[in-house]
């Protein structure tokens, strides 16, 4: 695991050279900390939660959230899709920190809706062009050896889809929430398919799972023995249901749709099967009218979270531009960000840990004379990709493409702290 | 036993023991599947018709399905109920501003239609109608497409040889050689470009779902 160094003291010249938006005299709108005129009733008066005693230990067998934060939850796009068994819903990224997205704010996408499985009635089988095929049962998984725990980001392949022709949706949770960053416990995938013998003709493997769309996708042999995971575990409990419990496949740093829920079935072949969701759907339909296919990896790509359209600024002075990264081709080496739409960059501070094929996290330090600002981010990987601004990316692909998009987004912070969806030249 | 034997049934046994630690086969886990269960779930069609179970269906047998049990979402003619996915129709609007994709406009397998018919339609109701049934409802969907004609009937024998007309049009990912202009050591930082105009608002969009009902509306809070 790599960590980053972690950085203990704010730099105090790129503190103030952000603050040069502002000049030296931004204190004009900020509120002094010490202009209170009368005491804090908050502090002087005795508050309910100190005199009384509170719930007990138990309250909550499974525990949940503050109620003061009931509003951070998953939301649809209700006119996106015509049935909610067949659609989408958003992780409230504008409202997330450090890098692991809690299990119950993970996006979920259903094909078919929620399958409810039972886990004694649940079976993996390899099969195909294998010496041997097998069965499983969930106990003979959790025997296997070879378990492992890693930190992978999970991205729908139409995140951002919606922004191709422009700006739409107001919030990061709509433009980017279709991406979720956890731990995942499982064994790898080559483990059973060196169990079943993978036959020399053998170059792909079918996944399949146990939904009501039975959905299915090819995936090249090669990734099926490099790094996926057979996986029954997230953020140390069961996978949740609407993330396939009790069995989801793992394909780090490929498109979310390969992730197979409910994992049932994996078939080895000589040939990709030309599923639904790998042809007409999830391939790349770019200006000339061709398509590309097989556009398996997501491209580096970070958004700020905070401050965006449902995350104002508060106040003038010291505030925390915060926002994620991640590469499905690697590790995030570095992120820029600019105030002014991408006249003038800083690199941002990246901290906790920067791990491959997985979420990071990046800091920016400001302070804030109240003057308009184009926020952007920009994430490189270690392969020295360079996230795309928006017209670069169309540019190569037109508007019609649909998945992939990983421009660079902008956020225009109005001189009251509201944030807006914009894009610029 | 010889000592030269009971050295080499101890390096044999060591020599098992590491190979259990790599394989499942090694430690007994899993069993074989059996022929009856393979077949069960095993209904992947593959472009080359590897899959396709015996079966025949005309295009009149596939109307009278498609009338009952998919047209209240996909509409009569497969144009399409509501945000109900289209599926005939769209010929020539790839390259346009709203291009429509469907089977005959997009799709480039024939077997694409069968699989996924078969294994999730229809909706609510999957893995009910019979291969029969399913090559019906396909040859009346390539009908709707103009692919075949009224009097067609699809079979496992023909199936291999009805093309979808945009199949030539799919290439795998190049974007590494496309694209090679995003891998850049030295990206620009400073005085990027001479100014910044906004050309585009999500606001004047407005298709938003409504903050204001989920108690997070976006207003700006500063003095």
């Amino acid at each position: 695991m790599t960590q980053t160094k972690p950085e203990t003291r704010v730099d105090r010249r790129r503190f103030l050279s952000l603050a040069g938006l502002a000049g030296a005299g931004a204190a004009a709108g900020v509120r002094p900390a010490a202009a209170e005129a009368t005491p804090d009733p908050d502090i002087v008066n005795i508050p309910e939660w100190t005199q009384a005693l509170g719930a007990g230990v138990n309250n909550h067998p499974y525990g949940i959230p503050s109620p003061f934060e009931k509003d951070v939850v998953r939301r649809e796009v209700t006119w996106l899709t015509a049935s909610s068994e067949s659609s989408v819903s958003f992780t409230p990224l504008y409202a997330l920190d450090g890098i692991i997205t809690p299990n119950g704010l993970c996006f979920v996408r259903h094909h078919g809706g929620e399958a409810e499985i039972d886990p004694a009635r649940h079976r993996f089988m390899i099969h195909g062009m294998v010496d041997k095929p097998l069965v499983f049962t969930m106990e003979d998984i959790k025997r296997m050896p070879g378990r492992t725990n890693r930190v992978y980001f999970l991205e729908c392949a139409a995140n951002s889809g919606m922004e191709w022709r422009g700006a739409q949706l107001n919030g990061c949770q709509y433009t980017h929430g279709m991406i979720h960053n956890v731990v995942y416990t499982g064994v790898p995938l080559r483990a059973f398919l060196e169990a079943a013998g993978v036959k020399p003709q053998g170059k792909w493997v079918l996944a399949e799972g146990a939904d009501a769309s039975a959905m299915t996708r090819s995936i090249p042999l090669e990734k099926a023995m490099d790094d996926c995971l057979v996986a029954w575990a997230m953020n140390g409990e069961a996978l949740r249901p609407e993330q396939g419990y009790p069995l989801r496949l793992v394909v780090p740093g490929w498109e979310g749709n390969m992730w197979i829920k409910w994992l049932r079935r994996i078939e080895v072949g000589d040939q990709p099967w030309g599923q639904r969701e790998e042809t007409s759907k999830y391939t790349d339909l770019l200006a000339d009218g061709r398509s590309r296919r097989f556009t398996f990896i997501m491209d580096a790509k970070s958004v700020v979270t905070s401050p965006s359209p449902q995350a104002p600024l508060r106040a003038k002075g010291p505030n925390v531009v915060s926002g994620i990264a991640w590469s499905g081709r690697g590790t995030i080496t570095r992120v820029d960000v600019t105030l002014d739409g991408g006249r003038n960059w800083t690199t941002a501070r990246i901290e906790g840990p920067a791990l491959p094929r997985a979420m990071t996290r990046f800091y920016l330090d400001v302070d804030w004379n109240g003057e308009e600002m184009l926020l952007q981010s920009r994430a490189m990987d270690d392969t020295g990709y360079v996230q795309p601004t928006k017209a670069e990316l169309r540019a190569v692909r037109g508007e019609n493409s649909i998945y992939h998009n990983n421009g660079i987004q902008t956020w225009l912070v109005r001189s009251n702290g509201e944030a807006e969806n914009v894009e610029v030249s | 036993m010889s000592r030269s034997a009971r050295v080499g049934a101890i390096a044999g046994a060591l020599l098992l023991a590491l190979a259990g630690t790599a394989a499942a086969d090694a430690v007994k886990l899993g069993r074989p599947a059996l022929p009856e269960e393979i077949k069960a779930w095993d209904i992947d069609v593959r472009p080359d018709g590897l899959g396709l179970p015996e079966g025949k269906g005309s295009v009149a047998q596939g109307e009278e399905l498609f009338q009952n049990q998919c047209a209240m979402c996909h509409g009569e003619f497969g144009e399409g109920v509501g945000r109900w996915p289209v599926l005939a129709g769209g010929q020539g609007t790839l390259k346009s501003e709203r291009p429509e994709k469907t089977i005959g406009s997009f799709w480039p397998d024939t077997s694409t239609i069968f699989d996924y018919v078969h294994r999730a339609m229809p909706f609510g109701a999957a893995q009910t109608l019979q291969p029969d049934e399913v090559y019906a409802i396909v040859a009346y969907l390539l009908y709707l497409n103009d692919v075949v004609p009224d009097d067609y009937v699809l079979s496992k024998e023909n199936f291999p040889k009805v093309a979808l007309p945009n199949q030539a049009n799919f290439y795998d990912d190049d974007r590494e050689t496309t694209e090679k202009a995003f891998w850049n050591a030295n990206p620009c930082m400073k005085d990027c470009k001479p100014k910044v105009e906004i050309t585009s608002h999500a606001r004047v969009l407005d298709v938003t779902p409504d903050a204001g009902k989920q108690g997070d509306k976006p207003a700006g809070a500063v003095e």
